[in-house]
């Protein structure tokens, strides 16, 4: 099993998360994480799909999903030539005697104090999972009382835009001219 | 091309200044897509569209007795002539009772469009009288799918779900509209070009790929034309019969594809799978190279799947690139419709034979003749004198002759339909064969013969399926569309039976119907305003089928009381390879040539 990134260009339309979601569930694929917003293209959202898989059905679900008519492009990033971040939102135990520490994890980590309560700071923290990971080993002895995290994005390093010619015709008949 | 047939009536529509209702803009929208046959049933929240309907010259609305029958028939329409089938329900159970003919319209790849009403916008989502979210419960079984709550976007959404749902991979498009969309007014603008930049199915096959193919069928010394059901939706079979007569390779049809080869041509070994011919079987697994058209490797074809055509490469042309290595590995990839690609290999196979590069399949033929003569496809007789239901439909397809179309259920007469009827044309067997729905013979006879009306239509069906859905022979009676049935009546659930004799120690666990008693077939062809003819012996056979064939005021119903312990040979037993066929029960074919 090995860890994949999807970028997912679709049209904005009603449904059109649902269609891939249950996509993904009948062909036996667990989702790890699914992020859906916007882009820079109206009327174009994308989606960030991380999946645990095989090479081969990889593959597949790929093809099943550009069959989608709402779906117009999909990429697989490169997980070293890409960009990929995570926000995280964690409610940590901190009373007089430990809040001082849990604000010095919370600088050497580049994280950030959102709201202070007398029994509890909640962090905001940005980063790659790892990152995240790290964070959450070092605060796990203050107690963590709450956390929620964005599910991830990713973008290509470099000038070239995925989106390019993605809402031009003929696009998605890569084959013809490869 | 469907926007370009329709311009005509496009300009004339687009006259019209005022305003109509969301009703009237999809009966116009229909009638723009070409539309002029319909079945389906009214309900409450579509019964503004039926008030248009009534009104319309172009388009002959059928009611049906039953949805699911709506769904069939517009797959048989579709099967039987390439145009797309339309049928129409109701919201909530109406719809949901679409819900198998659609997912049977997407395994087997129907052109169909399915319209459904939906409660209104502002009621959706509050589990409303007769709501069900349709368009999510058929997500997984529809091409693509729209609910419409805007009248504006009717003509849209109609013009999108024709083209799809008839061009690249056919399929079923689902259309939901809301009432209140069919109640308010709108101004009729039907679509002068598509909006779908997420659709552009690849039609034209890569030409590197073609000649690389046609590099490996000349090198090839054993060679088979591995044909699928893709050949008949791509109206394919012509250029299907020159790519064989130039190159000499055999030939094998899977359910799906039976027609799009000649049966009488001497090239063609039958059909391949679980119950195909031991030529057709063996010729696959000891094949070096399947040439695979239209074709899926679905595992009623390959049997145990690692063990499946070992030595051979593949080459897999399909207008579904996720048909492509989906389940078996592939040499040469081949995208594109193959109305175009088996004429552009033909000419590649040409160019090779140009250059003196020609496959030699001699020794090859010589193996496989020598199987064809030592297995050929046949039947034992009961020693009882009861009657065998393979001679009952062998007969069928004599007497009825190639031009007519046969339909089926699901089971063991379905096999013996797709073994023992001679197809010599595309487009004349219909079955359900991915989704094996039973229920599906007289529906899609009916939607059949709806669409070529001046051939003989026969639906071959066993007395379980017959159960499901024999209320639609009201509705052919009435509409006075004549099909002719045949129930081939066993008395039992003829293949689930079979199983429990070969796998479940003889113990037959509610397989037994008592059709012998209940009820009576031909009493019941009466009620229904059909001929009822009952046949209970061999000699009686052609005798009861060519009344039969006299008979075209009604539908006619025969009840062909056949032995119940007849079994469909040969078989592969699911799961197991495909090397472990069984001619008939206990006899493994010897395959003898070069092992």
């Amino acid at each position: 099993m090995s860890r994949h990134t999807l970028s997912v260009l679709v049209q904005d339309q009603p449904g059109v998360l649902a269609r891939v979601a249950s996509l993904f569930s009948r062909r036996g694929f667990n989702i790890e994480s699914l992020a859906v917003g916007p882009t820079e293209v109206p009327d174009v959202s994308r989606m960030t799909i991380v999946v645990n898989v095989e090479g081969a059905p990889l593959e597949q679900v790929t093809k099943q999903l550009n069959k989608l008519i709402n779906v117009l492009k999909i990429v697989e990033l490169d997980p070293t030539a890409g960009v990929s971040r995570e926000i995280m939102l964690v409610k940590v135990k901190a009373d007089a005697d430990t809040r001082s520490r849990v604000i010095e994890v919370v600088q050497l980590f580049k994280a950030k104090v959102v709201d202070v309560a007398p029994e509890a700071l909640t962090i905001e923290i940005t980063g790659n999972p790892e990152k995240l990971t790290d964070f959450l080993k070092v605060m796990e002895p203050f107690g963590i009382k709450e956390l929620v995290k964005s599910g991830m994005v990713a973008i290509g390093r470099g000038s070239r835009s995925i989106s390019d010619r993605s809402t031009r015709p003929a696009d998605k008949s890569g084959e013809r001219t490869a | 091309m469907l926007l370009h047939t329709n311009e005509r009536i496009y300009e004339k529509k687009a006259v019209m200044s005022e305003q109509i209702t969301g009703a009237q803009s999809l009966v116009l929208s229909l009638e723009a897509a070409g539309v002029t046959d319909v079945f389906g049933i009214p309900g409450g929240a579509i019964l503004p569209l039926y008030d248009p309907l009534m009104d319309s010259k172009q388009i002959r609305h059928i009611l049906v007795r039953h949805e699911q029958g709506a769904g069939h028939a517009a797959e048989g329409y579709a099967a039987a002539s390439g145009r797309v089938g339309v049928c129409m329900a109701t919201s909530g159970p109406g719809a949901t009772n679409l819900v198998t003919p659609i997912a049977d319209a997407h395994m087997d790849s129907v052109p169909m469009v399915a319209i459904t009403g939906q409660v209104a916008s502002s009621s959706i989502g509050t589990d409303a009288f007769q709501e069900a979210d349709i368009r999510g419960i058929t997500m997984p079984i529809t091409k693509h799918s729209f609910l419409v709550t805007n009248p504006d976007e009717i003509p849209r959404a109609i013009a999108e779900a024709f083209h799809i749902a008839s061009t690249g991979r056919p399929g079923p498009v689902l259309v939901d509209v809301s009432k209140d969309a069919l109640q308010a007014l709108t101004d009729f603008n039907w679509p002068t070009s598509m909006d779908l930049p997420g659709y552009h199915p690849v039609t034209r096959p890569h030409a590197k790929q073609v000649r690389e193919a046609a590099r490996l069928i000349v090198e090839s010394r054993q060679p088979v034309l591995y044909v699928g059901g893709g050949v008949i939706r791509a109206n394919a079979s012509a250029a299907l019969l020159r790519l064989a007569e130039i190159t000499g390779i055999p030939v094998v049809t899977t359910l799906m594809a039976r027609g799009a080869f000649p049966d009488s041509h001497k090239q063609h070994l039958g059909m391949p799978g679980m119950h195909g011919s031991v030529a057709a079987v063996g010729a696959l697994q000891k094949s070096d190279l399947l040439i695979t058209l239209g074709a899926r490797f679905d595992d009623r074809v390959t049997g145990k799947l690692s063990s499946f055509a070992p030595n051979a490469q593949i080459i897999h042309a399909d207008i579904d690139p996720a048909e492509i290595g989906k389940n078996r590995y592939v040499d040469v990839p081949i995208v594109g419709d193959l109305a175009e690609i088996i004429p552009d290999l033909i000419a590649a196979v040409e160019a090779e034979n140009a250059l003196n590069n020609r496959g030699d399949y001699e020794g090859w033929w010589s193996q496989l003749d020598h199987i064809l003569q030592t297995y050929p496809v046949g039947y034992d007789f009961p020693t009882d004198g009861s009657l065998s239901p393979q001679f009952v439909i062998e007969r069928l397809g004599i007497i009825s002759g190639e031009n007519s179309v046969f339909t089926s259920g699901v089971g063991q007469h379905q096999m013996w339909a797709a073994q023992y009827i001679k197809y010599n044309k595309p487009n004349t067997w219909l079955n359900s064969g991915g989704l094996g729905t039973m229920g599906y013979a007289v529906p899609a006879a009916m939607g059949a013969k709806v669409a070529v009306p001046d051939k003989t239509v026969w639906a071959i069906d066993g007395d379980g399926c017959f159960q499901m859905t024999n209320q639609e022979l009201a509705t052919c009676t009435i509409n006075d569309i004549p099909i002719k049935v045949a129930v081939i009546n066993n008395n039992s659930l003829g293949m689930v039976r079979q199983w429990q004799t070969l796998f479940y120690n003889e113990r037959y666990s509610h397989t037994n119907l008592h059709t012998d008693r209940i009820p009576d077939f031909v009493k019941l062809a009466d009620a229904y305003g059909c001929h009822g003819l009952r046949c209970e012996s061999q000699d009686q056979v052609d005798a009861t089928i060519e009344k039969a064939m006299s008979l075209n005021d009604a539908p006619v119903v025969i009840d062909f009381v056949v032995h119940k312990d007849a079994m469909v040979w040969p078989m592969v037993a699911a799961g197991s390879s495909n090397d472990e066929i069984q001619y008939a029960r206990s006899i493994a074919p010897e395959w003898g040539g070069d092992e």
